[in-house]
């Protein structure tokens, strides 16, 4: 579904990514981890072309990523991406910001398109909600809108960056429970940048550890907590599980 | 000494100064309306990958931000009609005047209000597969102008003070009329002191209002 070889990304002198290769097979959840700066956000973000990179080549459902004829915008209307500070539209509501894809990409009708949003609005647990401003919202009802808005357009791989590194604690949960549910229920492709081990020891089916730009483990969720085999995974596993 | 004034003249003529200012806000706000959108493609212009776009815009901005806007409604006054090989009436002139020459400021305006979304948004809305104009159009642009109204407004109630120049192509906005009511009469004095006190009173009025909808934002 999702396969990339080696990817190499520069910012200006920055070598950010380094050889990168990996793949998410069809229905597979994978987690990337890393301690910060390791350009874990960064890999995410090529692989809807968000962000470019100079070397190696990344391919969605066979379509090449950064091919200079590839439709961008169709591409990623069946990737769904949410991000760590949610980028709910301000001056939108829930309903809007989770209809405006649907009625100027996809072409729906208003009714069916808000059909669509308010069935994804009970199945995210914010069943009427659908009138409030993100403003009104807490972070965690904020970042399940944002994960309704990019399941409306039906997409057939998510990409998460750090969904819940801006959450208060108490609503870390309510998003990790959405995000397993679409795993487990829908069988959803699924890269997740986290830092949230409980959910990828329960969710995962491969975790990735990244480190100075590189893939330093890339192991089935079971060994990798068992035993990492590389020194800084351990070293980071040992810091995080801590607390 | 008062007695040797005669506010009297005002009234007397007020419908003839009313059409002047009737004149004066058309002008206002058809240069307003026109210079945002033009300042607004120059905005997108200069934010834009394209090194040919970038050129353009910041050549504009320089270029109309160095001449004296009175310069430049004489320069279309003359020139336009030189280009259309036709007359043009000194309302149309002076439009495309202001319109050329405020689009400099105006883009300016919405280029930081551009930059005042964070990548994040735009973000967004590629994310969802929204193309880059409908990514402007529906997500950046809206929070762009909602965040600038203020400085927006305050810009057009410049313009609206600016407009008193069309003076020089004899244009009867507010202040020609305020003019040629003065000479007419003799009655420099009272007139002028008029025009004054309607300059300040709409533009204190229209500050006020900016300073209103800033607060109310910042709530």
């Amino acid at each position: 579904m999702i396969d990339i070889q080696n990817v190499n990304k520069w910012f200006d002198d920055f070598h950010v990514l380094k050889n990168i290769s990996m793949s998410v097979a069809k229905g597979e959840v994978i987690v990337v981890c890393g301690p910060s700066g390791s350009g874990k956000s960064t890999l995410i973000k090529c692989v809807n072309g968000l962000e470019p990179f100079q070397k190696g080549t990344i391919t969605v459902n066979d379509v090449s990523v950064g091919a200079k004829d590839t439709n961008l915008p169709e591409l990623r209307s069946h990737i769904g991406m949410v991000f760590q500070n949610f980028e709910l539209f301000p001056h939108m509501t829930a309903m809007q910001n989770i209809c405006l894809s649907q009625l100027k990409v996809l072409g729906r009708s208003q009714s069916e398109a808000q059909d669509r949003t308010n069935t994804l609005l009970d199945r995210v647990g914010l069943e009427g909600l659908g009138f409030k401003y993100s403003s009104e919202l807490s972070g965690g009802q904020q970042q399940r809108v944002a994960i309704a808005r990019a399941l409306a357009m039906d997409p057939f791989a998510m990409l998460f960056d750090e969904p819940t590194s801006a959450l208060d604690p108490e609503m870390i949960n309510e998003v990790l429970e959405v995000m397993q549910e679409l795993a487990r229920d829908d069988g959803m492709t699924m890269m997740v940048v986290t830092h949230e081990m409980g959910f990828a020891r329960r969710v995962a089916d491969r975790v990735i550890f990244m480190d100075e730009g590189e893939i330093v483990e890339d192991a089935n969720t079971d060994d990798f907590f068992g035993t990492p085999r590389s020194d800084r995974a351990q070293l980071f596993l040992s810091k995080i599980l801590q607390h | 000494m008062l007695a040797a004034f005669d506010f009297g003249v005002i009234g007397r003529n007020l419908p003839y100064l009313w059409e002047g200012m009737q004149l004066s806000l058309l002008l206002t706000g058809l240069s307003a309306f026109g210079s945002i959108v033009l300042g607004t493609i120059l905005a997108l212009m200069r934010l834009s990958g394209i090194k040919l776009f970038q050129w353009i815009g910041a050549v504009w901005v320089n270029f109309f931000r160095s001449l004296p806007l009175l310069l430049v409604i004489f320069w279309f006054y003359f020139l336009v009609p030189v280009v259309v090989q036709q007359q043009v009436d000194a309302f149309q002139s002076a439009l495309i005047g202001f319109v050329l020459f405020e689009a400099a400021y105006y883009c300016e305006i919405m280029r930081s209000g551009i930059l005042s979304i964070s990548r994040g948004q735009a973000w967004a809305g590629y994310a969802l597969g929204l193309r880059y104009s409908q990514t402007m159009r529906y997500i950046v642009l809206p929070q762009a102008f909602r965040n600038m109204l203020p400085i927006l407004l305050t810009q057009t109630i410049i313009l609206f003070q600016d407009t008193s120049l069309v003076f020089v192509v004899g244009l009867a906005d507010f202040m020609t009329s305020a003019v040629n009511v003065a000479q007419r009469d003799s009655r420099l004095i009272e007139l002028y002191v008029f025009a004054a006190f309607v300059y300040l009173v709409m533009c204190y009025f229209g500050s006020l209002y900016v300073k209103h909808l800033q607060q109310k934002m910042h709530r």
